[in-house]
């Protein structure tokens, strides 16, 4: 077994499935491609963990450099943290984005063999979740995740943890009133069949037995189950509105009212098995709409992005503290490659922020002492010290979220609320009409008939179920494609938008695909001179470079150093080499330009390397076919090096945007709107957030599923985003397919209601005409939407 | 057919029995996670023990 592995993997990395670079690392016969995944291997082994490497071939993942977990040493965030917490032993539940295959539930369930105070630890696969039992008291929490992370699975810890929502009890509750209906509807049914197949004069006792039982069961059915239809009519009424719950709520109330009227004072069946079938159904539709996504949130902001603590220097002593505790004019100690989580000032070190998330530039940018660092920079080199100037929550980017405009959410107002209030007056009108004829026949018996029997076979039951059917069909289509959108309500929103706007950094183009050119010649010599200094570094890009170099040899590196952040450089045969970005060049270095890694041998410049980002593969046909039927905007924060590209590909009036800051994309978002324009924004960046939230269907793109992606209403992978014309066109046909069903529900209620108006409506009809136009209109949606989805080609 | 009145106590009285059986079990989670237990059955322990006699007597750190 194990040899057919090492047979197998004998060009790849043991651990993560890398293809293994010249620079071979190897331990107990098995071949490594970085220090990272070997010690990795080496802890597994000592630990008699080697399974983990037999349920599949190289299940590890490459891990990134060590990580500072000094915060969690305080006993605030540690509390935070803890989902329980006993005298011996606490419970932790953390997010391990690293999760991906059996070996990982296997190793995960296992930490106990590496640490005997772990309990236990349990995974939710599809959650991407561990669960942790540990004696607090022989392992700190810090130590527990210093073990995860050091075995490669680095939990992903952010304030979005620490604010736990707790959609999930919501969920719960209507499970639980799901199975109280079943069970109510199964019961009343069992009790109504004598009813259906006519009684016997032997069973004619029991009528009355049937009767009160089956108002028993009615009880909680109208009022436990159906209790927040009532709560959501109310609410809606005073705010002088009508939503398809006040209806519904209506009919629930009249079912109940008439089947206690019956079985009190006529003894008759009443409409018992109507109501608590009606219940069910509605309850089933709203579980239906609830669907979530467990590996994805759509609600995210900046505190998911931030880390939890930054440490803070007092007087020369470093101490972590929590972020939503920073004052202005603490100091702020920031090492490479850690977030500034407020606006601060830049008071000693040397600062190269990556500001991609602020402002959709890729560069690092320079910053000198006395300098604003917005919030939301990550340092690419050494550490550095700030002092803050705003509090995390108000600081430039964090106050995006905390704009007013976003209130105008709440009107948004779905195709079915729209049309409850027609529904609802045309019901009214039948039933009083009804009632006033009869009255005028002297008839009082069958006007209180008619008058609740109109109301009852009008359910808008159908309206309601024949929504999220048919839209959370089209959710399911869209994710197996790769698009993932929020609710059902944001598909309605994706078929009404006509106004799309792109950003261009991460959207139009692909970071992960970034391609290098060099400016500048290299001979043999120095090509292989590079190769050897930069086989030493394990940056990313340095392995990119790399891959670029031709070369036959490796030669001998002395006083090699690698400063992060900066770059690298070190002497071979005393010629002194530098390689890196502009800040470790020897001072007089002449630089044509300021971005790139730079070359200087023997302090001569030879030139560098730059990123070059690609678009996405099938743009200009993507962008044609879109063009078509919406009008385009393109907003972009970087620069407008790419103008003439873009200018290629998208139509002669597309209004093309350089240098916006997240301020202004979302002004812009604004702008559009008052134009009456349905705004569709496709962004990938915090710098984005503010847009996205504005728009009235926001998309946030994303190459992996599990990165950080900003608040929005849809995240879409990359490879998809082609794709995005049939979403679109799906989306309308769904609503179209929504308005048919509308249609076919209308006829049935006009079977319905020729029976109530003359007061002749008796239980078993409405008993039997309200499954089967339910059966109907699911199976009509669900044939509908999938042949829609063929036509569409998804 | 007095015995139907026993009856149909006996029916609303299971499936009250039911209801909270089901209560009961999605109270304690087990309907939280449907996914992993799936894989959880094929782990095979045998050949961890055997793993641990062929390749080390190191003690556990």
């Amino acid at each position: 077994m194990q040899n057919q592995n090492k047979i197998a993997t004998k060009e790849l990395c043991y651990h993560c499935g890398e293809p293994l670079d010249d620079i071979k690392l190897s331990l107990d016969g098995y071949d490594f491609c970085c220090t990272g995944c070997k010690s990795v291997y080496k802890i597994l082994s000592e630990n008699n963990l080697c399974n983990y490497y037999s349920y599949n071939d190289s299940p590890g993942k490459r891990t990134q450099n060590a990580n500072h977990f000094e915060y969690l040493d305080e006993p605030g965030i540690i509390n935070q943290l803890l989902d329980y917490k006993h005298d011996k032993a606490s419970i932790v539940t953390f997010y391990i984005p690293a999760i991906h295959c059996s070996s990982c539930i296997w190793l995960l369930e296992h930490l106990y063999k590496i640490n005997e105070a772990i309990f236990s630890s349990r995974i939710d696969f599809l959650k991407r979740q561990v669960t942790i039992s540990f004696k607090h008291e022989e392992i700190s929490l810090r130590k527990l995740v210093e073990i995860l992370n050091n075995i490669g699975y680095e939990p992903l810890i952010s304030l979005q943890d620490v604010v736990k929502e707790n959609s999930h009890s919501i969920n719960k509750s209507l499970i639980q009133k799901i199975a109280v209906a079943g069970f109510l509807m199964g019961n009343v049914m069992l009790f109504s069949f004598p009813e259906y197949f006519g009684l016997n004069s032997l069973e004619k006792q029991f009528q009355h037995l049937f009767g009160w039982l089956n108002l028993a069961f009615s009880i909680p059915a109208a009022f436990y189950c159906g209790k927040d239809y009532f709560i959501s009519a109310a609410t809606s009424l005073k705010h002088r509105q009508i939503n398809l719950d006040t209806p519904l709520a209506l009919i629930i109330a009249m079912l109940f009212f008439r089947t206690a009227y019956d079985v009190i004072f006529i003894n008759e069946p009443g409409f018992a098995d109507t109501l608590t079938g009606l219940v069910f159904l509605l309850l089933m539709g709203k579980w239906v709409k609830q669907r979530t996504y467990h590996h994805i949130s759509f609600d995210r902001d900046y505190r998911s992005y931030f880390p939890i603590a930054v440490t803070t220097i007092n007087n020369g002593i470093e101490k972590p503290i929590a972020i939503e505790e920073i004052n202005i004019g603490d100091r702020l100690w920031i090492r490479n490659g850690e977030i500034i989580p407020a606006d601060a000032i830049l008071m000693k070190g040397d600062a190269w922020m990556d500001m991609s998330f602020v402002t959709g530039e890729a560069e690092p940018i320079h910053k000198v002492l006395g300098e604003i660092i917005y919030a939301g920079g990550r340092q690419t080199a050494e550490a550095i010290e700030l002092e803050v100037v705003k509090p995390v929550s108000q600081s430039y980017l964090t106050g995006l979220w905390n704009n007013e405009n976003y209130q105008t959410d709440l009107k948004k107002q779905n195709f079915n609320d729209r049309n409850a209030k027609y529904f609802s007056l045309g019901v009214f009108i039948i039933a009083f009409s009804a009632t006033i004829y009869w009255l005028f026949n002297n008839d009082n018996h069958k006007a209180w008939a008619a008058f609740t029997a109109v109301i009852i076979v009008a359910c808008p039951c159908v309206l309601s179920l024949s929504t999220p059917f048919t839209l959370s069909a089209i959710l399911s289509i869209f994710d197996k494609k790769g698009f993932y959108v929020k609710n059902t309500d944001a598909v309605e929103a994706l078929a009404a938008s006509d106004t799309i706007i792109f950003d261009k950094t991460g959207t139009l183009t692909c970071t992960e695909n970034a391609t290098l050119s060099y400016t500048g010649i290299l001979d043999h010599y120095e090509q292989t001179l590079v190769a050897s200094l930069i086989r030493n570094s394990s940056h990313p890009l340095s392995r990119q470079i790399l891959k670029h170099l031709h070369y036959e040899e490796f030669l001998p590196v002395t006083t090699y150093s690698e400063i992060p952040g900066k770059g690298i450089s070190g002497t071979i045969h005393h010629q002194k080499i530098y390689l890196g970005n502009s800040s470790i060049l020897p001072k007089n270095t002449a630089i044509k330009e300021s971005n790139g890694t730079h070359i200087v041998i023997d302090n001569q410049y030879k030139g560098s390397f730059q990123a070059v980002q690609q678009w996405r593969s099938g743009l200009p046909q993507f962008i044609q076919k879109l063009a078509k039927k919406f009008q385009l905007h393109v907003l972009s924060g970087d620069t407008d090096q790419e103008y003439a590209a873009l200018k290629n590909m998208f139509p002669t009036k597309t209004k093309i945007n350089f240098r916006q800051s997240p301020h202004q994309k979302l002004d812009y978002i604004l702008q559009e709107q008052r134009k009456n324009r349905k705004v569709m924004m496709l962004g990938d960046g915090l710098n984005d957030a503010g847009a996205l939230k504005q728009s009235d269907f926001g998309v946030a793109i994303t190459d992996n599923i599990n990165n950080f992606t900003p608040g929005c209403d849809a995240i879409l992978t990359g490879n998809s985003l082609n794709l995005l014309p049939n979403f679109i066109a799906l989306s309308r046909d769904g609503l179209k397919v929504v308005k048919i069903s509308f249609a076919i529900a209308i006829i049935y209620n006009c079977v319905g209601i020729y029976f109530a108006v003359q007061g002749t409506l008796y239980p078993l009809i409405a008993a039997v005409l309200m499954p089967i136009s339910t059966i109907t209109i699911i199976s009509f949606t669900s044939i509908a939407t999938h042949y829609f989805a063929k036509k569409n080609k998804l | 057919m007095n015995i139907l009145y026993f009856l149909v106590g006996c029916s609303v009285l299971m499936a009250l029995v039911f209801l909270a059986a089901f209560f009961w079990a999605s109270k304690t989670g087990q309907h939280d996670d449907v996914y992993t237990p799936g894989f959880r059955i094929l782990f095979d322990d045998e050949e961890n023990k055997s793993d641990e006699n062929h390749i080390s007597n190191k003690p556990q750190s």
